[in-house]
């Protein structure tokens, strides 16, 4: 293992700390339990917005705590899902009285967890709601699995539904943009190299060098199938075309396209895959009405790149436009 | 034979220490079909248990049952975390009061304890999670506790029927968890969450069982 890192288990706190120091303009830090929350947390009169997940994803959530997307994220050890007393406080922390809605991606743990920490603050007279994403194609959606996961599109509707909440919408309110964003965005990633997480030190899993795996999950869960490695064309190809034929997003639709970097992939790599995407959509009379290209939710040193493709209307491209201001993304100000 | 609490405490020892032993091959296991992080989640919970127990020596056995289940909810995370910590609580919650438990206490606790696996995590017999070691260990123990057996023998014969459970996982096909998204891909490994499970039990009958009366 060859990593930038002191102890393996002090990496999630010490980036913690380095993000008080860094974004003290922004965010605060708490610790024990560990949440990031907005700097003007509570926003009085405005829902407030809670995520959370494993670390290793930067910049998802914490880097996604601010004005216009969360008012607080809570970090768990790497690939872990964080535990009920962190999302209580948070949900605690920034409860301005309106409610607060819980943005949780579908793996076992962070829902047990994210169900857990509901139901206590309800117990202490919060009103919380909880949506869901499930996104990945990759994943057979059936009664037999646990269900798709939720991966590229959580990014896309923390920012969309934290505008939302901006406009001090109510609470069912924001969560339906949160359910509309989630139910009209789908993903699909891909894998070069494995990840390592700091306190396994070796990699989650072998990848030969001359294979990649399509359909990886963030956490370096298998996907769909494992096959020599192919031009950036071909790859991307593979990646949309389930993606199109999943929701299904047909000639005329605007769509909001995210090439996403796995971590350890440069950018430049990154738009080699965007200009084979936009040919297939324009191939397709498909319009990308928005677009986000980088690394935002990660999947530590892996190498690879995931699309997630959501349709848009008017009101999810104002809502994507509104101001953001978070260490993460921001723009508008 | 009874259980006094100075067991039950050295129960959550042994359990720790098991868990502390056999870390690498839990994540290993946990890498095959799951997140590889079920080792050190573990071993990080029960390390803070442990860190806990000079705190509960003189709490009835429930009190000491459910500061368990509050520590690994605050420290596991991932699924184990709810799931073993919502077991303690539903244990302790069976044992409420009680500075020692009789074998139809025990029977009690651990039925509450499967119970509050079952209803936090919602899975069936068969779908390849903890559920499928624990469930046959309260059956056996209940079977055995039904024709008359001393509770030592019990507690063997539920750890013995845990272990079944746990074998036994490995041709299933996961339907519950992250190795349900392997589908075929995750038959033929065994389940962490089982292998967990069977050492808690193994850990109750041999730290237990030990005087046999």
């Amino acid at each position: 293992m060859k990593k930038l890192i002191n102890k393996p288990e002090d990496v999630v706190k010490e980036a913690l700390q380095a993000m008080a120091l860094a974004h003290a303009d922004l965010i605060k830090v708490s610790y024990d339990p560990n949440f990031i929350c907005r700097a003007d947390a509570p926003v009085k009169g405005k829902v407030g917005i809670v995520s959370g997940g494993g670390s290793g994803h930067e910049p998802m959530h914490g880097g996604f705590v601010g004005m216009g997307m969360l008012d607080a994220a809570c970090p768990g050890a790497v690939f872990t899902s964080p535990t009920p007393d962190q999302m209580l406080a948070a949900t605690k922390a920034v409860d301005g009285g309106a409610g607060v809605l819980h943005i949780v991606k579908n793996y076992t743990g962070d829902i047990l967890n994210f169900e857990m920490a509901a139901d206590l603050a309800k117990a202490e007279g919060i009103e919380v709601e909880a949506v869901v994403t499930n996104d990945d194609v990759a994943v057979q959606d059936s009664l037999y699995t646990a269900g798709r996961r939720g991966v590229g599109v959580t990014v896309l509707a923390e920012k969309m539904t934290g505008a939302a909440a901006e406009q001090k919408r109510s609470l069912k309110a924001v969560a339906d943009i949160c359910r509309k964003v989630n139910a009209q965005g789908r993903s699909m990633g891909m894998a070069l190299t494995s990840c390592t997480v700091p306190q396994a030190g070796k990699p989650t899993f072998d990848l030969p060098e001359d294979e990649m795996e399509i359909g990886i999950g963030i956490h370096g869960e298998p996907g769909r199938t494992r096959m020599k490695l192919k031009t950036a064309a071909e790859i991307t190809e593979m990646m949309v075309n389930p993606i199109l034929e999943d929701l299904p997003f047909k000639a005329g639709d605007s769509v909001l396209a995210f090439v996403n970097g796995m971590g350890g992939t440069p950018l430049v790599e990154l738009y080699v895959v965007y200009n084979e995407m936009a040919k297939i959509l324009a191939g397709k009379q498909i319009k990308i009405a928005r677009n986000l290209v980088g690394s935002y939710i990660t999947s530590l040193d892996m190498a690879g790149c995931s699309i997630t493709l959501v349709k848009m209307d008017d009101e999810l491209i104002s809502l994507w436009d509104a101001p953001v201001k978070t260490p993460g993304l921001r723009w508008g100000i | 034979m009874t259980v006094l609490r100075d067991d039950v405490i050295a129960w959550i020892q042994a359990f720790a220490a098991f868990i502390a032993e056999n870390k690498d091959y839990l994540t290993q296991l946990d890498s095959d079909i799951g997140d590889g992080d079920h080792g050190t989640n573990m071993d990080r919970g029960f390390q803070a248990v442990c860190a806990k127990i000079p705190q509960l020596a003189d709490k009835d056995i429930g009190s000491i049952l459910k500061a368990v289940g509050m520590t690994l909810v605050s420290t596991v995370g991932g699924a184990s975390g709810p799931l073993y910590g919502t077991f303690f609580l539903q244990a302790g919650s069976a044992a409420s009061g009680k500075l020692e438990l009789s074998l139809g206490d025990w029977v009690a606790a651990l039925q509450a304890g499967v119970d509050g696996v079952i209803m936090r995590g919602k899975a069936n017999p068969g779908d390849k999670t903890m559920v499928d070691a624990l469930g046959p260990a309260l059956q056996a123990l209940k079977d055995s506790a039904a024709r008359g057996s001393g509770f030592a023998d019990s507690l063997r014969e539920s750890a013995d029927a845990c272990e079944r459970g746990m074998t036994a996982t490995i041709p299933l096909v996961a339907r519950k968890g992250r190795a349900s998204y392997l589908g075929e891909r995750s038959a033929g490994h065994q389940d962490p969450g089982a292998t967990s499970s069977h050492l808690l039990l193994r850990a109750a009958a041999e730290t237990w069982a030990r005087q046999e009366n």
